[in-house]
């Protein structure tokens, strides 16, 4: 919570003022209690119509040097809170890009997007209204007991006495509501679940013929949902009438104690009056009071996850002795030396004792079933994480020693997700290389079997894409994401199961066109498809993380069982195309 | 404009409608307002009666006050019961109302046709079930508590002050208006700030959206602060919106405070005169300043309901269209119960005609039929169309022409849930829901004892892992499946259909994300399952395919090629030509 104070940096004075013109507006308000029973004291008494119109004269001031204190406050408050929030955002903004992708996995993308929208405008919320009413509120409370007491001290004894109990029912109540607005919460995201569910398992439910039970599971949470919001609503209700209540018998209470003052002749019937009217300001104080502190509890609580949030630490920096490597051409030699990953927080290792050469310009294919490491081995290369132990090199050089933006740019990742961000086909394919002409962007597309249909969009390079792609096919956008990491022209280029939504035809045109690509890069290809793998240089088997196998595809048929049991199950055995 | 306006009558009729149910709550609410604000209302009279009794030393009445001291006790506490009833009747009201209205439109999500479902965002749907719900419930909430008092408050405020001094009343009623008017022309204003705001805001987190989801790529490609950039831009921009929206609006409190405070100096002067003429004593000056001060606070309230009943009611019109959206047509009054037992597994389709767009044509003419236990295999590039004919089969949408029908019998004629229990199926999304691996397993059909579910895992292959997990069939699923593999996930659903085995099978590339050595033994299994059943096998793996007894080959939501594996490849077609590629040199 303290670091988050960092932000607020330059607004300090803004945001020392703020309180301040709000406590100045309150203590001109203060006044007003005092005047009205001068009126009635002086005024009315002696029958001096040009002091009451002074006297109101004086109110009317009051009330414009109260204006214009108020207006200054909520001015500097509204300067704060919004400049803090706007530093905070793109503090958030900033931190996430720079989280390594094991902290990514570990908060997820629906997280990330609620600390910076709905959890950030919580916080800025709550510190407009700090500002304008933390300190004004009890002043407020403060200040009518002070001017109580200067009227009359046994008189204010009454509100010694009463503003204590109403504080604690105020926050006794609130306390007492608070955990059950958890609850509450809690059992409404029970209901968001169920409803979520429903909708993207719509038609499992429905093939079950599980409606029924979907719908009485439903009932059952809005019924609690229900009940639980009467119970809050019950008690957070009793608030109102028990403070009017007893500010109401303080009154009375006052109404007496004032009418025994003022048969001795301490006090006045104007003063009575006043201290009447103090205790009415006291009452709406407190009501903002209680408000103020809902809101402030929440945002506190979103704080807190922002902070939490920015605590992580970012993940990879580049070495100190990381250095930018002198260019030759014949880039492209990577190096997996005894290397062992063990994601965080995961018992088990991904991989273990992975060694393997890859020469530039040759094709390596990673074969291996569910969950048997081929994704976890070549993320390492775009070093998306870092091995736990050993290392894997490029070009010589271990992949913690490159700068992390000049290896990124060296290493073309497809990912398995074929994800493309809204703008044109331009826009995303020069992601691979900003300053790529029209040209080198049809080359790519070419190689990656999409420049068909990208001819066919009417708008061509120009075609505007939806969010994620959505107005594409699954296979086009995953030609797409191919050309995209093409436009690099990188080392090494990896294929994570790129070609699964690609059918046989495209991903064999695919693997041609690969191999053609002047200064040809090394390829990492992970597939299910043996035949996707079949003419590689190295297939790598993997089975739980360990390698079972190294090899051209004929030597793997001879040597290596679990090879062989897969392209069986693949090309049954006896099929005369299968073997030849 | 005037659109709208009655666009928001036709929903505020529907909402009444809902709260019809409540009615006697609403009554009773009313009348709790109206003894609530009576005693609010009487509490400064009394204080200025009992002011007027302590007029100096010795010019006390003490018995008047006793009196005058009593009565207030009993006004009081009438009044804080009445407002704490009143408010359990509002929360009942407003929170039975919103159960209902959920329920309605879970109801409805259960029987809406998938055509609805599939065209909008999970999301989207999910917010109007529950944050417009929410916010329909804050809105009535405050409407109920509000409103009423509000206009009894004013009404009856106003009558006191007419029955004590009509010259004060006068320059309480004139000078009001202006704190009325000024709290609308800031409104006015701001409004535009406000769109500006929410629209800035809007942009922001799609951006987010967007960029948070695809982080890793945006890393990968080293895109950080050019997306950073981006960010930046339109953070300043809602900077600039936000600070000036939230002043302007917030210049609304101290000005319709400055108001009041004028209000208050107009009474405070025409009072005192008054008492200097003995017009008025100096109590009901004190009552009528109070009475000032309370008064604009109605106003400033109702305008703060009219807004937030505004908001209420389009949310409210969010879920009412969700509520109201045309369900599927319901089954037929004399559809048949199709008896699991009895299906041996005929299915035809006649010349059926589908489109999803009325102007895109997708299936055209299909004809086939399928004898008790064969196999058909659907193969084709993607999107021609091969997931289109399991909605059909499914009847999770209707063909536009042309009929399917299951032992002889038409589909539309056939009750959807038995039809449905005839089928089993296996998506290529492999949803499973928030629970246990029992229940997800049992899914399908509740009673199951512990002995036929492991068997069913065990069928599926599924028993080993689920052996290697810590909690074993208790593990907990989360909402997403996270917790486990994609490959795990498809064992877990294809075990929830060998649970039950129905007489015919939906495979839908159902294997493909599952790993091939699993994936050989699954099928071993399958061969079991399809043995006797019909199966319809949407796949992309020749050997699977080479099995079936049918394979159709569809291209762009046509059937363009129909026949046995030997039969297609003598032929030398497009299926031809897709098996061969598979083989052929790179």
């Amino acid at each position: 919570m303290k670091r988050l104070l960092q932000y607020g940096k330059g607004y300090g004075r803004q945001a020392v003022l703020a309180p301040l013109f709000k406590m100045l507006e309150a203590s001109f308000e203060l006044f007003v209690p005092l005047v009205v029973a001068a009126v009635i004291d002086t005024g009315i008494r002696r029958q001096d119509i040009g002091y009451i119109l002074r006297m109101s004269g004086l109110l009317v001031l009051l009330a414009v040097i109260g204006l214009t204190c108020s207006i200054t406050a909520q001015y500097f408050a509204a300067k704060t809170a919004v400049g803090f929030a706007t530093r905070l955002r793109h503090a958030l903004f900033a931190h996430i890009q720079s989280l390594d992708f094991s902290a990514q996995d570990k908060v997820g993308p629906a997280t990330l997007i609620t600390r910076m929208t709905s959890d950030v405008n919580q916080v800025q919320n709550g510190i407009n209204m700090t500002l304008r009413l933390l300190l004004r509120s009890p002043f407020v409370v403060f200040g009518a007991m002070v001017m109580a007491f200067t009227i009359d001290w046994k008189a204010a004894l009454i509100f010694a006495a009463a503003i204590p109990l109403l504080c604690l029912v105020v926050f006794g109540i609130m306390a007492l509501t608070m955990p059950l607005y958890k609850k509450t919460q809690a059992e409404l995201d029970g209901v968001t679940g169920i409803t979520r569910e429903n909708l993207t398992g719509v038609r499992v439910i429905r093939a079950f013929g599980r409606e029924d039970a979907e719908r009485s599971r439903f009932a059952a949470a809005a019924e609690a949902l229900n009940g639980l919001q009467q119970k809050v609503g019950g008690i957070s209700g009793l608030t109102n009438p028990i403070t009017t209540l007893i500010i109401n018998l303080a009154i009375i209470a006052l109404l007496y104690t004032g009418a025994v003052r003022v048969n001795l002749g301490g006090l006045t019937q104007g003063q009575v009056v006043a201290l009447v009217n103090y205790m009415s300001q006291i009452l709406v104080e407190l009501v903002k009071m209680a408000n103020l502190i809902i809101t402030i509890t929440k945002a506190l609580a979103c704080a807190d996850r922002v902070a939490d949030l920015l605590d992580i630490a970012p993940g990879m920096t580049d070495a100190p002795d990381a250095a930018a490597a002198e260019h030759n051409e014949k880039g492209g030699l990577v190096e997996f030396c005894h290397v062992h990953l063990t994601y965080q927080g995961a018992g088990d290792e991904s991989l273990s004792d992975i060694t393997l050469t890859a020469r530039p310009g040759q094709t390596i294919g990673v074969i291996g079933g569910t969950g048997s490491g081929k994704s976890s081995l070549v993320s390492l290369l775009p070093r998306f994480y870092d091995p736990t132990e050993g290392q894997v090199l490029l070009d010589g050089r271990d992949l913690r020693q490159w700068p992390m933006e000049e290896l990124r740019a060296q290493v073309g990742m497809v990912p398995q997700k074929a994800l493309l961000f809204s703008g044109t086909i331009r826009d995303n394919l020069r992601w691979g290389s900003e300053n790529a002409t029209d040209e080198a962007l049809w080359q790519a597309l070419e190689t990656a079997q999409a420049a068909d249909f990208v001819r066919e969009k009417p708008g061509q390079l120009d075609e505007m894409l939806e969010q994620g792609g959505k107005n594409l096919s699954g296979g086009q956008r995953q030609r797409l994401t191919i050309a995209r990491a093409l436009v690099r022209r990188p080392r090494v280029l990896v294929l994570d199961d790129s070609a699964s939504a690609l059918d046989f035809a495209t991903d064999a045109a695919l693997r041609k066109a690969l191999h053609r690509l002047p200064g040809a890069p090394t390829v990492f290809i992970v597939s299910q498809r043996a035949a996707s793998l079949r003419h590689a240089d190295q297939i790598l088997v993997l089975d739980e993380g360990r390698a079972v196998g190294l090899g051209t595809h004929a030597q793997l048929m001879e040597n290596c069982p679990v090879y062989q049991e897969i392209y069986e199950s693949q090309f049954k055995a006896g099929d005369e195309k299968g073997v030849g | 404009m005037a659109k709208a306006s009655k666009a928001q009558k036709g929903t505020l009729i529907k909402v009444l409608h809902h709260v019809r149910r409540y009615l006697p709550f609403v009554g009773l609410s009313v009348l709790l307002a109206a003894v609530s604000v009576a005693s609010t209302l009487l509490i400064p009279v009394y204080t200025g009666d009992a002011v007027d009794l302590i007029l100096g030393p010795g010019q006390v009445d003490f018995a008047g006050l006793f009196r005058l001291m009593r009565r207030m006790g009993v006004v009081l506490a009438a009044g804080a019961a009445a407002q704490w009833l009143m408010n359990l009747c509002n929360n009942r009201i407003t929170y039975s109302v919103i159960r209902d209205l959920r329920r309605e439109a879970f109801e409805k999500i259960q029987q809406l046709p998938l055509s609805y479902l599939d065209g909008r965002t999970t999301g989207e749907v999910v917010s109007r079930v529950v944050a417009d719900v929410d916010q329909f419930a804050d809105g009535l909430l405050m409407g109920f508590t509000q409103l009423f008092t509000g206009v009894l408050t004013i009404v009856g405020t106003l009558g006191f002050m007419l029955r004590v001094n009509w010259a004060i009343t006068l320059v309480v009623v004139c000078v009001t208006p202006l704190s009325l008017g000024v709290a609308a022309f800031i409104a006015k204003k701001t409004y535009r700030m406000f769109r500006l705001q929410s629209e800035t805001r809007g942009e922001q987190t799609s951006l987010i959206d967007e960029m948070v989801a695809g982080q890793k790529v945006v890393q990968a490609f080293g895109q950080e602060e050019k997306v950073l950039a981006r960010f930046d831009e339109i953070n300043g921009r809602l900077e600039q919106c936000s600070l000036r929206a939230i002043f302007f609006s917030s210049i609304t409190n101290p000005a319709t405070r400055f108001v009041n405070s004028l209000v208050y100096a107009g009474v405070c002067v025409t009072g005192a005169v008054c008492a200097v003429q003995g017009l008025v004593s100096v109590g009901q000056l004190s009552c009528l300043l109070s009475y000032a001060n309370q008064y604009t606070k109605p106003f400033n309230e109702i305008s703060g309901v009219v807004t937030e009943l505004q908001n209420a009611l389009a949310c409210a019109g969010r879920v009412l269209e969700l509520i109201e959206a045309p369900a599927q047509a319901p089954d037929d009054p004399d559809a048949l119960e199709l008896a699991a037992d009895t299906v041996r597994g005929s299915v035809s389709l006649q010349d059926v005609c589908f489109r999803y767009l009325p102007d895109r044509p997708l299936i055209e003419g299909l004809n086939l039929t399928v004898k008790p236990g064969e196999r058909v295999a659907i193969v084709g590039p993607t999107g021609c169309g091969k997931t289109t004919i399991i909605n059909l089969l499914m009847r999770f949408y209707d063909p536009n022409s042309g009929k399917i029908t299951v032992e002889g019998v038409d589909e539309t004629r056939i009750t959807r849930k038995s039809l449905r229990s005839a089928y089993g199926m296996v998506l290529q999304d492999t949803w499973l829901k928030a629970g246990t691996i029992r229940e997800n397993i049992a899914y399908g059909a509740p009673d199951a004892t512990e002995e036929q579910i492991v068997a069913a895992a065990k069928a599926a292959h599924a028993h080993g892992f689920i052996q290697r997990l810590p909690q074993g069939y208790d593990t907990l699923i989360t909402e997403d499946g996270g917790n486990i593999s994609q490959g795990q996930k498809q064992l877990l659903c294809i075990a929830r259909v060998m649970l039950r085995l129905p007489p015919i099978l939906i495979l839908d590339e159902a294997t493909s994300s599952i790993d091939t050595r699993t994936e050989a033994r699954i099928q071993k299994a399958f061969q079991q399952m399809m043995e006797g059943r019909t199966s319809f096998i949407v796949a992309h793996r020749l050997s699977t395919i080479r099995q079936a007894d049918v394979i159709l080959v569809m291209k762009d939501g046509h059937v363009i090629e129909q026949g046995t594996h030997d039969q297609l490849l003598a032929k030398g077609g497009f299926y031809a030509n897709l098996y061969n590629s598979q083989f052929e040199d790179a």
